[in-house]
């Protein structure tokens, strides 16, 4: 419940829209409960045959309760939606401005698969605790505490009836509810996830499941954990059912009873005849207005949980120490100092990287090399400050030998200076021109032309109808591997970085492009540092590269 | 076929729901006009004649047995609606999963991956609101009205009356409702896809975006759509909850009319009070069903987009060229004495241009043939053509038998076929779970042994069987997920291997152990095609075949070479 009380706190920003909202639901509420006792008391007074003046204002009041109804009822629908919308709006960025913190490093051990049900299913399922649980539930509740001291001031027997049972279908029915099917609640948000990740794999790995012939053991397996969902709805289903038939029950018990109550009343003298009839139908109105409060108590486990993953995320601590009073970064080229350097992801048992020392003055280029699973990427995360060394040092070191250690300086400054050519490059879902735009906002034509020259793809983008405005499709699945690369290169050679750390940069390039690619970037970054991590160090032969020491594998 | 007759008839899965909504709803207006004529009665007896308890007794306990009745109803129609809806919405689950995982080699490029996820989970799961409310709330809302009308016409016609003319009214706002929700519903499902589509890449692409300190930017950019979201869904939901009111105020003003016509006429002497109090109780409960299947309809109609979407992602796999999935082709020949490529040409969706271009080779069993060409030439395009994932615009792949017999390999059973080849594409697949799990994906047969024997042979024989590997391949550094790629192919035995760059992203070692491994399938008597940059790789093979492309827009421009002219054997190492 603390994590509600946590995600209930974003809402904070657009609490008068939500009080508007409960302000209409009352009324509406009230409208609908005073329509059904004005009612009852208008027929059963007109079955006296008083004159009819006597009945005027009843007969207006219907008419005004009749018309109410509706008219708030659309005033509390729009105002209730359009604060969730708000509210759901503050959830998603405050979730991802987390996210954006904490990736990549932070996030090594969450499943993308998981992440991505994280994301939009919680938070879009949060929209459900204004909508359906905290609106809907504040102004049932006032109205019916107003029906409660109305008919108590009739009866005080029926009055306390009332309150009871609206009591129990409200909070009772839920909590039988709960107990009878706690455990299905519980294991129905894993078993969701469970079966959105086995699509996902599936869907994922479609291709090669079925030139495995893995395919139809991939839907086994899917299948296999629908039904476990499916038993757990069923199991769910036995306690929500306990819900409603409390709910039922209670409802049936206020009439009953007040019923039985007026009755004896009636006869004496302690109520009017003409209220009896008020007396015991305003409470199927009542229960009425109450009623879908039952199945919105029951989201509330589920809500929850779902707050419960929301806020873990939120609270998650960050695996780089920003300083809180950062140094600046050296003026002009930069070198990159590690002496004694070990990296360690976090929550890992082992060091990914060193001890480790390595110096790479201001304007050259350096070539690593290493075998897999040396720590060559891990080298370059350390060096974008996404992860902060666990002993040792790492330095940036300015050409008047002025020098400041990464932990010093803030990790967005940081990535200002220092650029990375990743060895697996996320291609977004948008066109080349998004894709390089990334790197560089306000680059001009002229600048990104430049930076394709310098990574062969001019000619390929200059061949497409749609030139820089051709979609790329999802990971930049329309374009070949080399087209990627060449993609992702680009990018880096247009962020204006003063130092470019490039991870496998001849990946997937044919050899002569990798040849052609090696011999004209010293040209393309000229005027910046560059550190190359690869494992084809023979293709960085010429005068301009000199061999950095090798990576081994941490000790 | 209509969207609602598949959900409801499609099958005979739905239709015991369908009988038990008509008989709950059945039970549950005779137990509604019991009830309305049991507290008439009552009322009417201890206000006007003032009877007591005792003289009431029977009316009374009648009067709880409805009530209890009343309410045991609404709880065994949830439960049986929890069930039904649970077998539709896995019966069409697995037949969207089956039909994307066919349409799979296409699929990322046309439709993301996250979002068919999302329409098979969540979007399915919507459906519980149509089975579960809407269609009981339908059933009811053809019954209960004209039982009120029935009931009130033999008390009080005048009321009756008054129901009679405005309940039709309330199908006709309900027609409005449904055409204008339509819009908001599609609105807010598509809208739904492209936010999900757009969270999963952008968190995807978290790492690259905080490199270029493009991360804070799209913070902005995530709670600008959201907005846009809120803005046009709030423009929808302002006329779709409009007729909603129109639909309310319909009801509420109904029920006043009653209560007010009632009390005139109670005034004047030309009704009783017992019949005036039913009419009042009864009223609301015509428009009752009429006015929740308003509200349902928006849940329901969530589950009705989505529906809508996996029927068409069904259907599209039936009238689909591809291949894959394909329950009857022909048996391929027993033993593979050559695959040959005849003048093959692909072209590539969305770009003017076709690759491979004119393609054509031949390998046979011992040979391993490397395949090399430029960026984008269509290497993986070839492999895809063999393996039936991409359809040749012209030309053929044919699959040539002990006695020379030839098959295209479109007419070949898509399970038999696929069940000779091994596959290692650019990136492989790897699933969470351990290594030798993944290994024996394609062998579930394998023994421990020889899963680690393929993995040795690619120069794996440090990491344990029991390794385990995240989601996509995490915990493996590139190397380590190209190779275990390799040894599931190896532990294959396959007649024919098709290798996709295996050796990118290799030290020289590792890369030579892998092309060793290569080589001794070979020997074991596999037809291997390899497509290779890199000059070792090159050199391990025993003929190289060059893939070009060409231009579709220049028609007249020929391909970069005119390699369907060249001789199959000509282009040897």
């Amino acid at each position: 419940m603390s994590a509600i009380v946590a995600v209930m706190r974003l809402g904070r920003p657009v609490t008068p829209r939500l009080l508007l909202a409960v302000l209409a639901g009352v009324g509406a509420a009230a409208c609908a409960i005073g329509l059904t006792a004005t009612s009852a008391w208008l027929i059963s007074r007109a079955a006296e045959q008083p004159p009819v003046f006597a009945l005027m204002l009843a007969i207006t009041a219907v008419r005004a309760f009749g018309i109410g109804r509706g008219v708030l009822r659309y005033a509390e629908r729009l105002a209730a939606h359009d604060a969730a919308f708000r509210v759901l709006g503050e959830l998603r960025g405050e979730t991802y401005a987390r996210l954006a913190r904490l990736a990549p490093a932070g996030l090594a051990e969450l499943r993308s698969g998981d992440l991505l049900a994280r994301l939009v299913g919680d938070v879009d399922g949060l929209a459900d605790l204004w909508l359906r649980v905290l609106l809907p539930g504040a102004s049932a509740g006032i109205a019916a505490a107003g029906a409660v001291l109305l008919i108590g001031g009739l009866l005080p027997v029926a009055g306390a009836v009332l309150a009871i049972t609206v009591l129990l279908t409200a909070i009772g029915g839920p909590l039988a509810a709960g107990v009878v099917g706690r455990r299905a609640e519980r294991s129905l948000s894993p078993a969701r996830g469970a079966l959105a990740e086995a699509a996902l794999e599936t869907l994922r790995g479609a291709p090669e499941l079925v030139a495995l012939g893995a395919a139809a053991r991939a839907l086994d397996g899917v299948a296999a954990a629908d039904r476990r969902l499916a038993a757990a709805e069923r199991r769910s289903a036995l306690g929500a059912g306990t819900g409603t038939l409390v709910a039922g029950l209670a409802s049936g018990a206020a009439v009953w009873i007040s019923l039985l109550a007026g009755i004896v009343a009636v006869r004496d003298g302690s109520l009017a005849g003409v209220a009896l009839a008020v007396v015991v139908l305003t409470p199927i109105a009542v229960h009425e207005v109450v009623a879908p409060l039952a199945p919105a108590a029951r989201l509330l486990p589920g809500l929850a949980a779902s707050a419960g993953r929301v806020t873990d995320l939120l609270e998650r601590s960050e695996p780089v120490h920003e300083p809180a009073v950062p140094a600046d970064v050296p003026d002009g080229p930069l070198g990159l100092r590690a002496r004694g350097l070990r990296v360690r992801y976090p929550g890992a048992g082992s060091d990914a990287l060193g001890p480790f020392d390595l110096d790479v003055c201001a304007g050259t280029r350096a070539v690593l090399t290493g075998p897999s699973g040396s720590g060559k990427s891990t080298l370059a995360a350390a060096c974008l400050r996404f992860l902060d060394p666990a002993a040792g040092s790492l330095t940036l070191v300015g050409a008047d030998g002025t020098a400041a250690e990464l932990t010093t300086l803030a990790g967005d400054d940081v990535r200002r200076a220092v650029g990375l050519c990743e060895q697996d490059p996320h291609v977004f879902d948008g066109t080349l021109g998004d894709n390089l735009r990334l790197a560089r906002p306000g680059a001009t034509g002229d600048e990104i032309d430049a930076a394709l020259a310098s990574a062969g793809l001019l000619g390929f983008v200059r061949s497409l109808p749609a030139g820089l405005d051709t979609p790329v499709g999802e990971h930049g699945a329309l374009l070949s591997g080399g087209q990627r690369q060449r993609l992702a290169l680009t990018r880096a050679l247009l962020a204006d970085v003063r130092v470019l750390v490039l991870d496998e940069p001849t990946e997937h390039l044919d050899e002569a492009a990798a040849r052609a690619f090696v011999a004209e970037l010293p040209t393309a970054t000229a005027g910046r540092t560059v550190l190359v991590l690869t494992h084809r160090p023979e293709l960085f032969t010429a005068d301009a590269w000199t061999r950095g020491p090798e990576l081994r594998p941490a000790t | 076929m209509n969207v609602h007759r598949r959900l409801l008839l499609a099958g005979g899965i739905a239709a015991p729901a369908l009988a038990l909504a008509v008989a709950l709803g059945v039970g549950s207006t005779a137990l509604a006009i019991a009830q309305a004529w049991l507290l008439a009665h009552v009322i009417t007896s201890a206000f006007l004649d003032g009877a007591g308890v005792g003289a009431m007794t029977p009316a009374l306990v009648a009067l709880s047995l409805v009530l209890g009745a009343r309410a045991g109803l609404g709880w065994a129609a949830e439960l049986v609606a929890v069930r039904i809806s649970g077998r539709v919405k896995a019966d069409l689950r697995a037949r969207v999963l089956a039909a994307a995982v066919a349409l799979g080699p296409r699929l990322a490029a046309e439709r993301s991956t996250a979002r068919t996820a999302l329409l098979a989970t969540r979007g399915l799961d919507a459906l519980d609101g149509y089975y579960a409310r809407y269609v009981p709330q339908l059933v009811l809302a053809l019954i209960v009205p004209l039982a009120v009308v029935v009931s009130l016409a033999f008390v009080d016609l005048v009321a009756a009356l008054t129901v009679a003319l405005t309940v039709p009214l309330i199908p006709v706002f309900m027609a409005l409702i449904g055409r204008m929700s339509a819009a908001y519903r599609d609105r807010r499902w598509a809208a739904l896809g492209r936010l999900a589509h757009r969270f999963a890449d952008v968190v995807a692409g978290l790492p690259t975006l905080r490199a270029f300190g493009r991360a804070d930017a799209q913070v902005a950019t995530l709670r600008r759509v959201t907005d846009v979201y809120r803005v046009s869904t709030m423009a929808t939901l302002r006329v779709a909850f409009l007729s909603a009111m129109v639909l309310e105020l319909l009801s509420t003003i109904s029920v006043a009319l009653v209560a007010v016509g009632v009390g005139l006429r109670l005034v004047n002497g030309d009704l009783g009070l017992e019949v005036g109090l039913f009419a009042l109780v009864l009223a609301p409960e015509a428009y009752l069903p009429l006015r929740r299947l308003g509200t349902e309809f928006h849940a329901a109609e969530e589950g009705v987009a989505a529906a809508r979407e996996a029927f068409a992602l069904v259907d599209e796999t039936h009238g689909s060229r591809l291949r894959a999935g394909a329950p009857s082709g022909a048996e391929p020949p027993a033993v593979l004495a050559a695959l040959r490529v005849e003048g093959l040409w692909v072209e590539q969706p969305g770009r003017e241009v076709a690759a491979p271009a004119g393609l054509s080779l031949e390998v046979r069993p011992g040979e391993v043939v490397a395949i090399t060409g430029k960026s984008g030439a269509g290497k993986s395009t070839l492999l895809g053509t063999i393996l039936g994932f991409a359809v040749p615009t012209s030309g053929r792949v044919a699959v040539l038998g002990g006695d020379r017999t030839s098959m295209d390999v479109t007419v070949l059973d898509t399970g038999s076929w696929l069940a000779r080849v091994a596959w290692v594409p650019q990136v492989p697949y790897l699933a969470p779970g351990t290594v030798a799990d993944n290994v024996r994906l394609g062998a579930p047969g394998a023994s421990d042994t020889e899963v680690a024997d393929a993995l040795a042979s690619v120069g794996l024989a440090d990491l344990p069987l029991d390794y385990a590997v995240g989601e996509r391949g995490s915990g493996l550094s590139g190397g380590q997920r190209r190779r275990v790629g390799v040894a599931r192919a190896l532990a294959r035995r396959s007649e024919l291997l098709l290798l996709d760059e295996p050796t990118a992203g290799l030290d020289a070692e590792a890369e030579a152990r892998v092309l060793a491994a290569v080589r001794d399938e070979a020997r074991r008597g596999a037809a291997v095609l390899l497509v290779a940059h890199r000059p070792g790789a090159v050199a391990e093979a025993d003929r190289t075949v060059e893939v070009r492309w060409a231009s579709l827009a220049e028609p007249d421009a020929p391909p970069e070479d005119d390699a369907a002219a060249r001789d199959l054997e000509a282009v040897s190492a």
